[in-house]
Order: C-alpha cells, then sequence, then structure tokens
C-alpha cells in the first residue's frame, strides 16, 4: 500500500527543509506520495465591500494561480525529476484546519511543515497555523525548524 | 441673521474673510436647500399621495400588501426556514471546495452594511417622535412580513445575475425583471429594468447618499458648533472620491472592518440601557402595544403610527426595494434559493432587533413628554409630532436617549453615525453604479460620470435641510419597490418551484450539512 505524505508549504525557505525532510522520508519508506499543499488564508466570516464581493471569484481564480504557478508547481516538478511521486493542491481556508482536512480526505498518514512564521502579535493572540495544527491535528505531524 | 448664519460669518472672519464673503457661503446652504426642494417637490408628492379620502399614503400599502401577499405565498417562510438560514450563514452547508469565494455570511454582511445604519438611529428617532411608541410595533410587524419580500428578492437576484467570462458577477432586480421575464414568455421585462435603474441611480443619490451626508453633518455640527453643510458635504465627497474614483480601497476595508464592531457596540449599550430600567421594559411594552391601536394622543392616531412604522422600518431594511438582491448576488452558491434563505435574516437583524433597541431606547428613557393628567403624549409646538424633552429629533433624539444613560454615549454616536453614513455610502454608489452600467454600458468614461454626480450629491445632501433631504430619499426608495414589487408578483412562482424543489431535497437527506 502506498504512504502518503502531505507537505504544508507556505511559501518561505522553511518550505524547502519540509521537503528536504519529506523526501529523505520517503526514500526511507519506499513506496510513497507526496501531496504538496499550499493553502491561501482566508476566512468565510471577513467583512467585505460590495465591489470586493463581485469580484471575488475573479481574485479567487488568480490567487490560485499564482500560488500553483509560483510556489506548488516548481516544488511538484522538483520532485517527480527527483523520481518522485507528487501531486499539488491549492486551496483557501485556515490553514491548520484545512491542511488537516486535505490530509484526511486523501488519507495521508502525516504531515510536514516548516516552522510558524506568524508575526508577533497574531502568535500571541490566535497562535501560529503550526500550533494549531499540531495541537488540531487527526496524524502525526512533523514541524521541520 | 440666525444664529448658524452668524456662526458661519464668525468663523469667516477669523479665519480673515470679508463678511461679505461668509454670507454668501451661509447663504449657499439655502440656495441649494430650496432649489433642491423646488425640483423634488412633484416626485415627493406623487409617491406620497394618500388613497383618496383617506390620509394614508398609497405606497406604505403597496409595500403592506405586498410583503403580507409574499409571507401568505411562501407559507411564512420566514419563520420555516429561520433555522436553516442560520445554518447556512454558520457555513454548514458550504462545499469546502467553494473556499475562497464569497461565503453566505459575507453575502449577508456586505448586505446589512449597507441596511445598518441611518435608518436604525435616525429613522427610528422620526418614526417615534411622529408616530409615538406605537410605531415601534408596526415597525416590528413590516420587519417581519418584509422578511418573506427580501427572500423572494435575493432568490431571483442570485438566480438571474450575469457571470461573465473575467470572473465578475452583476446581479439584481434589473437582470431578473429582463431575464426573468423573457424565460416566462412575458412582455415588459426590459422596459420594468429600466425604470428600475432610473429609480435606483435617484435611490442611490437620495437615501444612499443625500440623506447619509445630512446626517453625519447633523452629529459633525452638533459637535463641533454649527458651520454650513457644504463644507462637510465638500469633505465627504472629497473621501468617497478617493474611494470610488481613486481606488483607494483601504478607507473602505477600514470602513467595512469598524462598521460593524460600531453595530455591536450600539445593541450592547442599547441592552445596557434597558437592563438598567428593567422595572420599566413591561410599562415600555404596555406603551407600544396601547400606541400601536390607539395612538395615545399623537398626530394622526393609530393610522399615523402605522404609517411611519412601516414608512421607517422600510427605508431601514430596504425589503422590497431590490437594493439587495444587488448585494446579495455575488454569492457562490449552486442554489440561489440558499441566499433568500441567508437574506430574510436581514430586516430581522435590522429591524426587528436593531430598530427595535433604538426605540426601547428612546421610550424607556422617557425623551417623550406625556401629560401627567390624562397619560396622553403632548404635541409639539408645530402640533407635527410629540414634544421630546430638549425638543429633539431625528439622531438627536437617539442621541439624547443614549446619552442621558451614559453622557459620553453622543460622541461615540457621532463617530458610528458618520462611519455608517460612510459605509451605506460605499454600498449605494456600488447599487447605483450597477443600475448606470445596466442602463448606459460599462467603460471607464461613463462609470466616471456617475461617480461624479453622485460625490456632487453628497455636497448638496450636507448643505440641504433635512425634512426635502428626507422626502426625496424616501420617495427615490420607495419608488424602486414600486417597480421591483410589481415584477416580484409575476416571478414569484419562479421562486415557489425552487422552495418547492429545495424542501423536498432536504427533507430526503439529498442536500445535508458538509462532514456529517
Amino acid at each position: 500500500m502506498t504512504t502518503k505524505i502531505v507537505i504544508g508549504l507556505d511559501g518561505t525557505e522553511t518550505g524547502e527543509r519540509a521537503i528536504a525532510f519529506a523526501k529523505d522520508l520517503a526514500e526511507r519508506i519506499g513506496t510513497c506520495e507526496l501531496l504538496v499543499v499550499y493553502v491561501i488564508e482566508w476566512s468565510p466570516f471577513t467583512f467585505q465591500t460590495p465591489e470586493e464581493n463581485a469580484q471575488r471569484h475573479k481574485r479567487r481564480e488568480e490567487e490560485v494561480a499564482l500560488a500553483t504557478s509560483r510556489i506548488v508547481t516548481p516544488a511538484v516538478d522538483a520532485l517527480t525529476s527527483g523520481g518522485f511521486t507528487a501531486q499539488g493542491i491549492v486551496r483557501h481556508g485556515d490553514v491548520a484546519e484545512t491542511l488537516n482536512a486535505i490530509t484526511v480526505e486523501n488519507g495521508g498518514t502525516q504531515i510536514i511543515v516548516g516552522r510558524a512564521s506568524a508575526d508577533g502579535f497574531k502568535k500571541r493572540l490566535f497562535g501560529s497555523s503550526t500550533q494549531n495544527l499540531v495541537m488540531h491535528a487527526d496524524v502525526p505531524v512533523t514541524v521541520v525548524n | 441673521m440666525s444664529i448658524y448664519q452668524k456662526t458661519a460669518l464668525a468663523a469667516a472672519v477669523m479665519l480673515g474673510a470679508s463678511p461679505a464673503m461668509a454670507q454668501e457661503a451661509a447663504g449657499l446652504d439655502d440656495r441649494i436647500n430650496q432649489a433642491f426642494a423646488d425640483f423634488t417637490g412633484p416626485f415627493v408628492s406623487f409617491i406620497f399621495a394618500p388613497f383618496p379620502g383617506t390620509g394614508f399614503p398609497w405606497i406604505v400599502g403597496w409595500l403592506v400588501v405586498a410583503a403580507t401577499v409574499f409571507s401568505v405565498y411562501f407559507a411564512f417562510v420566514q419563520f420555516r426556514f429561520f433555522g436553516h438560514a442560520i445554518s447556512l450563514v454558520k457555513g454548514d452547508y458550504s462545499d469546502p471546495n467553494d473556499a475562497g469565494e464569497v461565503s453566505h455570511f459575507q453575502a449577508l454582511a456586505t448586505a446589512l452594511s449597507g441596511t445598518v445604519g441611518l435608518g436604525n438611529i435616525a429613522g427610528v428617532a422620526v418614526a417615534i417622535g411622529i408616530g409615538g411608541p406605537g410605531a415601534t410595533f408596526w415597525m416590528i410587524m413590516a420587519g417581519l412580513l418584509g422578511m418573506a419580500s427580501k427572500f423572494t428578492e435575493c432568490t431571483l437576484g442570485v438566480k438571474y445575475r450575469n457571470e461573465y467570462d473575467d470572473g465578475t458577477v452583476s446581479g439584481g432586480p434589473m437582470y431578473y425583471m429582463s431575464k426573468g421575464f423573457a424565460e416566462l414568455g412575458l412582455p415588459g421585462g426590459k422596459i420594468l429594468a429600466v425604470l428600475f435603474s432610473i429609480f435606483c441611480i435617484l435611490g442611490a443619490l437620495g437615501g444612499g447618499n443625500m440623506f447619509q451626508a445630512n446626517q453625519a453633518h447633523q452629529q459633525i455640527a452638533g459637535i463641533v458648533g454649527d458651520y454650513p453643510g457644504w463644507i462637510t458635504g465638500l469633505v465627504f465627497a472629497g473621501i468617497v472620491f478617493a474611494v470610488i474614483v481613486g481606488g483607494l480601497k483601504s478607507i473602505a476595508r477600514v470602513t467595512e472592518k469598524v462598521v460593524p464592531f460600531m453595530g455591536v457596540m450600539y445593541v450592547l449599550a442599547a441592552l445596557v440601557i434597558i437592563i438598567m430600567h428593567a422595572d420599566q421594559i413591561g410599562w415600555a411594552f404596555g406603551q407600544i402595544f396601547a400606541g400601536a391601536f390607539t395612538g395615545l394622543g399623537v398626530a394622526g392616531g393609530m393610522v399615523g403610527a402605522l404609517i411611519q412604522g412601516f414608512r421607517r422600518a422600510a427605508f431601514s431594511n430596504e425589503a422590497g426595494v431590490g437594493s439587495a438582491a444587488i448585494a446579495h448576488s455575488a454569492v457562490k452558491t449552486s442554489e440561489p434559493i440558499t441566499e433568500g434563505f441567508v437574506s430574510l435574516l436581514e430586516p430581522f437583524i435590522d429591524t426587528v432587533v436593531i430598530c427595535t433597541m433604538t426605540a426601547l431606547v428612546i421610550i424607556i428613557t422617557q425623551q417623550l413628554i406625556v401629560d401627567p393628567a390624562t397619560g396622553l403624549y403632548v404635541l409639539n409646538e408645530a402640533g407635527n409630532g410629540i414634544a421630546t424633552v430638549d425638543g429633539n429629533s431625528g439622531v438627536s433624539l437617539t442621541s439624547a436617549a443614549f446619552g442621558s444613560a451614559f453622557g459620553w454615549f453622543p460622541f461615540v454616536l457621532a463617530i458610528a453615525v458618520v462611519l455608517f453614513a460612510f459605509s451605506t455610502m460605499i454600498s449605494w454608489s456600488y447599487y447605483g453604479l450597477k443600475a448606470w452600467t445596466y442602463l448606459f454600458g460599462e467603460g471607464h468614461t461613463k462609470e466616471l460620470i456617475f461617480k461624479i454626480i453622485f460625490c456632487v450629491f453628497v455636497v448638496i445632501g450636507a448643505a440641504a435641510n433635512l425634512g426635502p433631504v428626507i422626502d426625496f430619499s424616501d420617495a427615490a426608495i420607495f419608488a424602486m419597490a414600486v417597480v421591483n414589487v410589481f415584477a416580484l408578483y409575476f416571478l414569484m412562482k419562479v421562486v415557489r418551484e425552487e422552495l418547492a424543489s429545495y424542501a423536498a431535497r432536504l427533507k430526503s437527506g439529498e442536500i445535508r450539512k458538509f462532514g456529517h
């Protein structure tokens, strides 16, 4: 049976270290599929102007295209050219909740992420996405420093 | 020379201007006011014409009948699906794959920021000041019935919206009139759409703009002292211009975020005041019920209370007006009726909750003067409203009521009014623009012309007196309702089919919560 490992990227260099760790793990496991996930931080409970709402669908498509071309596709390409089986997913939502949901949906066995990158105030108030993920994930989480 | 002119004169002298210039500046407000009143008079008279032989405006009857018809036709959908509407807003039925699109909550919040505002603060005070506490009862009734009107128009707004190739959407009554009528093989849809668009532009300039600018000026002048309205108008127009023409979205974004907090704070303050006077809650409701059917001596009696209640409720929650259908149409859903359910919460929050809070605070803090001998309300000198403790009316009556409990509240209220006014203006500039582009087509220059006209009306609104402004604002918004409700009568069967299909699938379990 193929083991599925989810790699959560945040567009920073910590993501590179998460990928490196996942590659190492995948080589040890053998039959392994890597899911490269980028979550665009978004909440359905924000306040927007009518004009923003009217253009939301268009903006969403642009955001997904940008995240795919800049972050996810290069990572997936690098993995597949290195001989790994990999696919990419981009989705909007709360980072921790969405990473966990994607993992559960796809039958992932663990999540690998880089260390938190939230700013000081937000981190103190809400905790970082990584902390939330570690606290609430349904599968083991590895945080790479 | 009035105090008003003297103040302007003094200010101008201090600034080094000549007395002649100052007088001219003060006179400018009067001239704008007179010209505006003369120009809009016939339109206002037509909209508020009473039924022959009565004092009951036909337009109020039109809205009451419509809301009642929709409530009965959809078997009181506003009560049957109230809980379901809350589930939808919470996102229980939202597909996770649609994350990043406009959620039900966002569509509702955007529509609410266009309606919650001065109607809830100033409008309620006007209703109570003229119609007495009994107006509150009719306002709540109008809010509850209006939920069905809102449900009908917002379902249609989503069903017949235009989705363009570039991913943007446009929706609203003009689209369901033209597309819906064509689909049913009915003639005249396009004509209705054009008529609606014309009235929508007037409504955007009136209630969505001038009334807001006017009341914002009254608030600022109440704190810093009297000065010519056109000055406030110019400042406001400048900021609105920066946002809608200059694309300075940061201002709009900040407002959109601050306004909900202001709204919550307003309701909390009202609740605290009501709890502080807990022993009088029973009495206040007694006044509301007694006044609803007897008038308690107010001008116009029971009919006066009813007219004021319905008129101000309609102005506040805009049910049947059609504006909400424009705001709600951007939502992401494959079931148009779900947005109808969500939208029925709007009149509930706006009118049944917030307007009632304002009314209770005014009544409970005893701002209205009662004759101790008869227990009836005392009329003011002009005989057109109830005498109040300090002769206040409109926003200042609400402000005095809250201020009697918390001395600092009028300042917070002033900031809230200015922000509410601004957020309503931004919303209505969009509604007006949608109507404008429906008529004239999309394009930078065409849109710029409307936006400039919109900014000019900010100045006129701030300079004119409340009377002509409020009459024109009401008339323009009700004119939208005339056309919109007429179209809704023809299209409501489409909504009933959607409702029957959705209700059956919900019952069978075909439509269910995600993750359950």
